[in-house]
């Protein structure tokens, strides 16, 4: 699909770029972008695609290049592949027209949407029944007293039901382009295990250029707190759902439940981590990134800080008359978060996962 | 004029060389100051470009295979060199390049693992992890750690030296003229190879079509100064590393890149569309820089290598993409060689093959037979189109000319004594361990180890 249309600037750039290393081949040990590379000698834009997604902006490479600027030849792989990336999340996105939205205003489109929707919920609930806004709800099902259990059910079914969706429909129009086929067992496997360590943001255990040509950890580690953050509030509200509908006990949960627990360590963990993140993000050497991308990167650190630190706040303060409103706003991010999934930065996840199994895929060839 | 603040030991370049004279004296306490001609951006010479070293070693480490003994190490540099190199300093350096590795993992540089290698030099040579910009970083780090000032942008264009003492340099320092004391000296600011004017005394009007692989601001300056001013010189001013590389390389700081490594696998012509060397005389890493001095004796120093396409993928990608043509006529063409001398030459040279078993991992004796000169190994018929070629010119990487020293980086003066204050270490004194050819990697081993010991030996000489 890709190789007929007439190659981009970006594309050409990138082109350009992989020729260049694909002859000096100094930085084969940083990633697996350089073995990937170094394993073809023609880069039509699937391939560019694979392995601008293969890239976890490390920015070794970039410390490292003889010839990025002053040089003439003036390379600048992080910025370049990150643009690929970016791109190729465009590309495939479900429907399209979504996916470029994105691209350019990721932040104020994500904070957009969960403002409205938090919006939206108050206002209805004020329409309906506006004491429900300044009393205060114990016990069992107090949550549903503020919005009807079926709302928040279908709400977030829907939301979160589309997100797959569309995701999935994504990942395989770009496992499609890219590579195709099945990939065997041992591919995946050692795919997951890269993700879950994110090996190589630890480049060979001496760290990444994170903020300038010193090497740290700091990175790989905010982003580990991020990923199994977000992962742990996840299993939360999965517990959560198998309590509710299969044990029949109704939130709000003690604070020794299992979902509690586990969404406050989740909880804390991803507002640290993408703190940490976004931290980097302000002090890095900016020279490597690409500036344009901001929106996008930081729309995604922005909704799960929000997500996570409202999520908190509605459990610090579920048994006052504050709850209400904690509970809608946290709602309205929750809500965006599933609904920007698709188009936001959480692709990555995916796209990569897709990379490191071709990747393990053609290793294994 | 600008006086900057005085120091007690004044280094000269800013390379791996100089950079490990500046670390290893200011870990030992002397206030050091890095005088650097190019900005930035384009610090460090050409240790901008490289990529390892070569290292003695006894048994396999974490990034060499087996293991280079010393011995073995000392007779390659003979066999290379033809004798030409000061035995006792290059038993020094090989003796002290098994310790290099270390020395630079204390100080934040990273190695990749042994690879087994994309030039075959696992076993003999630790490679840089992404290469020498990264070493550079982190030994730059290490030395403004330790308080070592640098100046960028800054070209010593004089020496005050009197009776063979140095007192202080004359600069061009970012764009004025400035001036700096010191207690002693340790050049290292690389050889003349960027300097055209001087290559083209030892070389003739050919040194005009030189590219220059590294940077451009090895102009010799300091060098001239100090021979100027009566320090004893080594190695012949022709005598260099140059390699055969593309023509269509940018005339400076191409580095790598710019290499072709088609040789081996194809027929190499001159603009008369004549052979002149055997192609096929060994494997492509032992060969290649010889072929910058063989193309230089070539008229308009430039030649071409011409492949067919079962040769294409045989070798690595180069950065230029090579001509193409579906005849040799065609190429010819587009090369601006005479076609039907173009096509005898391919002619004659695909009748000589012999045939045999074509392997690109050994000697395969695929040889011609009635050529003068013969190709001797990997000699193929060019028959099967299409046809490519790429133009080749010699490329300089560094020249051999530079101060006589003693065992601890002392320089020497013409009339026998030493310098008082002043040591050299790199490119700059090269030449006393390489009269002349090559050994790869050897030219970081030769800064490395007399950089250190230039560092340690002013530390001891000025905290007396």
């Amino acid at each position: 699909m890709l190789d007929a249309a007439p190659e981009t600037d970006i594309q050409r750039e990138a082109r350009r770029a992989m020729e260049i290393c694909n002859a000096c081949r100094y930085c084969e040990s940083y990633c697996p972008v350089f073995p990937a590379m170094f394993a073809r000698r023609d880069f039509p834009a699937p391939d560019l695609a694979h392995l601008a997604n293969l890239c976890h902006n490390c920015k070794g490479c970039w410390h490292a290049c003889q010839y990025a600027p002053p040089h003439e030849f003036g390379l600048n792989l992080p910025a370049t592949l990150a643009k690929v990336r970016t791109q190729s999340y465009a590309d495939y996105a479900f429907p399209k027209a979504a996916g470029r939205l994105f691209q350019h205003n990721g932040l104020f489109v994500s904070m957009a949407i969960a403002v409205s929707l938090a919006a939206v919920l108050i206002a209805s609930m004020l329409l309906i029944d506006s004491d429900t806004m300044t009393e205060t709800h114990r016990g069992e099902g107090a949550f549903y007293a503020v919005i009807p259990h079926n709302t928040m059910v279908w709400l977030g079914g829907i939301s979160f039901g589309w997100a797959i969706i569309a995701m999935i429909a994504g990942v395989s129009g770009y496992w499609r382009a890219t590579a195709g086929g099945r990939p065997g067992w041992a591919a995946v496997r050692a795919a997951i295990a890269d993700a879950a360590t994110t090996r190589h943001l630890g480049s060979r255990g001496g760290g990444c250029n994170d903020l300038d040509a010193g090497f740290s950890h700091a990175r790989r580690h905010a982003h580990l707190a991020t990923m199994w953050g977000f992962l742990l509030c996840f299993a939360a509200t999965c517990l959560g759902t198998v309590l509710d509908y299969a044990l029949g006990w109704q939130a709000p949960y003690s604070w020794y439940s299992a979902p509690v627990v586990t969404g406050t360590i989740g909880g804390v963990a991803l507002m640290g981590g993408t703190a940490g993140l976004f931290a980097i993000k302000l002090r890095t050497d900016p020279e490597p990134e690409a500036r344009e991308l901001w929106g996008m990167d930081t729309g995604l650190l922005a909704l799960l800080f929000f997500t996570a630190a409202t999520g908190l706040a509605l459990l610090f303060w579920r048994h006052t008359s504050a709850m209400a409103w904690l509970l809608a706003v946290h709602l309205g991010f929750v809500l965006a978060l599933f609904v920007t999934l698709p188009y936001g930065k959480m692709v990555h996840g995916l796209y990569r996962m897709a990379a490191l199994i071709r990747f393990h895929a053609e290793q294994d060839r | 004029m600008t006086e900057l603040d005085p120091c007690d030991l004044l280094v000269v370049g800013g390379g791996n060389a100089a950079l490990c004279a500046a670390i290893s004296a200011a870990e030992r306490g002397l206030k050091v100051t890095i005088c650097e001609a190019a900005p930035i951006g384009f610090r460090g010479g050409n240790s901008r470009h490289v990529r390892n070293f070569r290292a003695a070693h006894d048994a396999p480490t974490e990034v060499l295979t087996d293991s280079y003994p010393t011995d073995e190490y000392f007779d390659d540099l003979m066999r290379v060199t033809a004798g030409k190199t000061n035995e006792r300093l290059a038993r020094i350096a090989i003796a002290e390049s098994a310790h290099i590795e270390r020395w630079m993992r204390e100080r934040s540089v990273r190695f990749q693992p042994a690879l087994g290698g994309t030039l075959s030099l696992g076993r003999t040579n630790p490679f840089f992890l992404g290469g020498g910009k990264a070493l550079l970083n982190a030994l730059y780090r290490r030395a403004e750690q330790f308080g070592v000032k640098v100046h960028y942008d800054t070209e010593v264009t004089g020496l005050v030296i009197e009776d063979g003492a140095f007192i202080a340099a004359h600069l061009n320092h970012r764009g004025f003229a400035a001036r700096i004391r010191a207690r002693g000296l340790a050049a290292a600011a690389g050889g003349f190879q960027a300097n055209l004017d001087w290559l083209e005394e030892a070389w003739g009007p050919a040194a005009r079509n030189f590219t220059v692989r590294g940077t451009r601001y090895a102009q010799g300056t300091l060098l001239r100064s100090l021979l100027d001013h009566g320090v004893e010189r080594v190695a012949e001013a022709d005598q260099c590393h140059a390699i055969a590389l593309d023509a269509r390389a940018p005339k400076f700081d191409a580095g790598i890149v710019s290499r072709v490594d088609s040789v081996p696998f194809s027929v190499m012509v001159n603009t008369r569309a004549e052979r002149f060397y055997d192609e096929g005389e060994d494997f492509w890493p032992k060969r290649y820089a010889i072929w910058g001095r063989l193309i230089a004796k070539q008229p308009g120093q430039i030649a071409y290598s011409i492949i067919d396409n079962k040769a294409l993928k045989l070798f690595m990608p180069s950065l230029f993409q090579p001509e193409q043509a579906d005849t040799i006529e065609a190429l010819a063409g587009k090369l601006g060689l005479e076609p039907s001398a173009l096509s005898k030459t391919i002619a004659n040279y695909n009748t000589a093959c012999t045939g045999g078993e074509f392997d690109t991992t050994v000697h395969d004796g695929c040889r011609t037979k009635g050529l003068a000169p013969e190709k001797s190994n990997w000699a193929r018929p060019i028959d099967q189109p299409p046809f490519y070629a790429w133009p080749m010119v010699p490329g300089i990487t560094f020249t051999y000319m530079g101060v006589a020293v003693d065992e601890n980086a002392r320089v020497q003066m013409a009339d026998g004594r030493p310098a008082a204050n002043i040591w050299a270490a790199g490119e700059i004194m090269a030449g006393n361990v390489l009269g002349q050819g090559y050994l790869a990697g050897i030219g970081i081993t030769i800064g490395s180890v007399f950089g250190r010991r230039a560092g340690e030996a002013a530390a001891r000489t000025l905290q007396n």
